[in-house]
């Protein structure tokens, strides 16, 4: 039984695989210039800090648990760090507190939901209305931070390119690396694995399991300030909206799509890649042809659809899955 | 002539001095002003923008609050934070406690339009800012999206003619929006005109500097020879500026915004070729007059249908001087 589920499960990853390679032969065949190694570049770099999101996504929804507050502390705490450098701080302090803005976010998500043991998804999303409401009402009185010139230092994390390939697609290849390496070969990342597989057994065989809950949460905040640093030096601004927007969708959707189950316990970096993959070629085909906006909305909506009710159907409700209840 | 005779014509000049002295000492009392200040005291203004905290509206109330304090009215705000669920339900709530005035910024064309009516019909006056949504009530002040869809068409075209691939990216909000309509309808009314121009892409970017990125910088690699980029809105473009300078290509670039700093700056930088924007400033202060206009016209709501188009401001390296943009942060001290 658990032979067939496990096969099954790698060939939803295998069948999003297929359906990437099958648009990326199509779109290469049809669409001219979809395959100039410049395009190429940049159908990466457009889903990088999607991809970067969805790194931190996946060791959360791995775990069984769910981080809606991601895209709020991108956003804000981004935002934040320029508010203050735009106040005259020295932009390492600026970024040092964004980052401890983040990190602290981070921590009372964990707690919350590993002390305090309110679900995950309530917690996040109680949490993801409250950060964009504190830091908007506390910290960055504007909707709109634009970046200083004294910030035109740190300018190269979004807009920098090192041999010739752009700095946020070097950063995604960093954080999925060294996100591999956390979840494959250290005790907490297997921990992550085991806690997301079954709660209770990991807890009974003595895995410190709200600890390791906890510095899930804290890596993913951590993960989201990359981001949003790479967001607003790339385009020397950051849109406070954005904590409200699809986005945070869009970062489910990566996850789910590359096959990491929401119950919790499969899946690696590796589907994250390929949900990335898959969207960044979408999204670059639909561009280069053209297709009109809401076409696209449908298009993208009909796609996260198809990958839940397969991850429905490759990862059926078990027993065990019906005790534990979905996220 | 005799003493006498002197004397009288002395006497009289020296009455006529007299009385202009008089007369200008006295003054003359302007029997409609106290009907002004009468009649404007206590009344209530409400205010429904699509969200605070951006500097359209930001600027816009700032306007309305100098206004309100100053003639001894009130204004209220609603901020439905971007949201038009919550927008509906400030607007229901607004009619049954019945201000004089209600101004209203639509996040797109249908959303208000029935309430806005109703508001009317119940006697509340209705003036629309910026967007407009479908009911025309009775005063819409603002940008003349057509105009400046136009404006902006003509501005790429300048730099795109003969000589050049006139190669050209439209780069959209959101299109259900009303002012991505009005431009749009600008963009296609110059285009037309010119054959020479090729519209190789026309996307939308949802109001969103990424996602700008990531479209103009596909768009750039799919044609290498772009000549120009029309952008809707200066914050997203910002994106669709940082793109077009790592593709390291001299791609004209013309947007449209509030005029706030961050465009003259942007100009200055020359991230933009040109900014043509509406006045935030100055549009408050026709809100201004409207509403002091509703309010002494003794018409019914929903009678005036007036509208007030704000005049064009160009940002440009040829128009950039001091003081030509306004600031929202100073606005938040």
């Amino acid at each position: 039984m658990l032979g067939r589920v496990r096969s099954l499960a790698v060939s939803q990853e295998r069948i999003v695989l297929l359906t990437a390679l099958a648009l990326f032969v199509a779109f290469s065949v049809f669409l001219k210039g979809f395959l100039s190694s410049g395009n190429l570049v940049s159908l990466v770099r457009g889903v990088s800090t999607l991809g970067i999101l969805g790194v931190g996504m996946a060791i959360v929804v791995i775990g069984r648990g769910v981080d809606l507050t991601i895209v709020a502390i991108y956003a804000m705490a981004a935002a934040w760090t320029l508010h203050l450098a735009n106040l005259g701080i020295a932009i390492p302090s600026a970024m040092l507190l964004g980052f401890l803005l983040a990190l602290s976010i981070g921590l009372i998500n964990g707690v919350l939901i590993a002390y305090v043991e309110i679900p995950a998804l309530f917690a996040t999303l109680g949490m993801a209305s409250l950060v964009y409401g504190f830091v908007r009402f506390a910290l960055v009185p504007l909707y709109v931070v634009y970046m200083p010139a004294s910030a035109g230092a740190i300018a190269w994390i979004g807009g920098g390119f090192v041999w010739g390939v752009p700095t946020p697609v070097l950063f995604f290849a960093l954080i999925a690396f060294l996100g591999f390496l956390f979840l494959r070969f250290t005790k907490p990342g297997r921990l992550v694995y085991a806690i997301g597989d079954n709660f209770a057994a990991a807890r009974i065989s003595g895995a410190p399991v709200r600890t390791i809950v906890v510095l899930q949460y804290v890596l993913s905040a951590s993960i989201a300030y990359v981001a949003g640093m790479i967001t607003a030096t790339a385009v020397a601004s950051m849109n406070t909206n954005v904590s409200n927007s699809s986005l945070i969708y869009d970062v489910i959707l990566v996850v789910v799509l590359g096959g990491i189950g929401l119950s919790g316990g499969r899946g690696g970096i590796r589907n994250v890649i390929v949900g990335t993959l898959l969207i960044g070629i979408l999204l670059n085909g639909m561009t280069i042809m053209n297709i009109q906006y809401t076409l696209q909305n449908v298009i993208r909506s009909l796609i996260l659809l198809a990958a839940i009710v397969l991850d429905g159907i490759v990862n059926p409700r078990d027993e065990q899955t019906a005790q534990q209840g979905d996220i | 002539m005799g003493m006498r005779h002197l004397t009288t014509v002395f006497g009289f000049v020296l009455a006529l001095a007299g009385m202009a002295g008089h007369a200008m000492a006295d003054g003359i009392d302007d029997p409609r002003r106290a009907e002004y200040f009468k009649g404007l005291a206590g009344k209530t203004i409400a205010f429904v923008p699509v969200t605070m905290g951006i500097d359209l509206t930001e600027g816009w109330a700032s306007v309305m609050r100098r206004q309100a304090d100053r003639l001894g009215m009130k204004l209220e705000i609603r901020d439905p934070h971007f949201s038009a669920d919550a927008g509906a339900q400030a607007i229901t709530s607004l009619i049954a406690e019945k201000p004089d005035v209600l101004v209203v910024h639509n996040p797109d064309v249908q959303s208000y339009a029935r309430l806005l009516k109703r508001a009317e019909e119940s006697g509340i006056h209705v003036i629309q800012i910026n967007m407009r949504s479908n009911y025309n009530s009775d005063v819409y002040v603002g940008a003349d999206w057509i105009g400046i869809g136009e404006g902006e068409a003509q501005a790429v075209i300048d730099k795109c003619g003969a000589g050049t691939s006139g190669k050209v990216a439209v780069l959209q909000g959101q299109p259900t929006s009303g002012s991505d309509s009005g431009m749009m309808k600008g963009v296609e009314n110059v285009f037309t005109k010119h054959p020479e121009i090729k519209l190789v892409a026309n996307l939308a970017g949802e109001w969103d500097a990424t996602k700008a990125h990531a479209i103009i910088s596909t768009v750039i690699q799919q044609n290498p020879d772009l000549c120009g980029v029309v952008g809707f809105w200066d914050v997203m473009d910002l994106g669709a500026a940082a793109a077009i300078k790592e593709s390291g290509k001299p791609i004209v670039l013309v947007t449209s915004g509030g005029g706030e700093q961050m465009a003259c700056d942007n100009v200055a930088k020359g991230a933009f070729d040109k900014e043509i924007a509406y006045q935030v400033m100055d549009q408050g202060r026709d809100l201004n007059d409207m509403i002091a206009t509703v309010l002494q016209s003794g018409l019914p709501a929903g009678k005036l249908k007036a509208v007030i188009y704000s005049p064009q401001l160009i940002i440009s390296k040829e128009t950039l001087r001091p003081g030509l943009c306004w600031s929202a942060s100073e606005l938040k001290k």
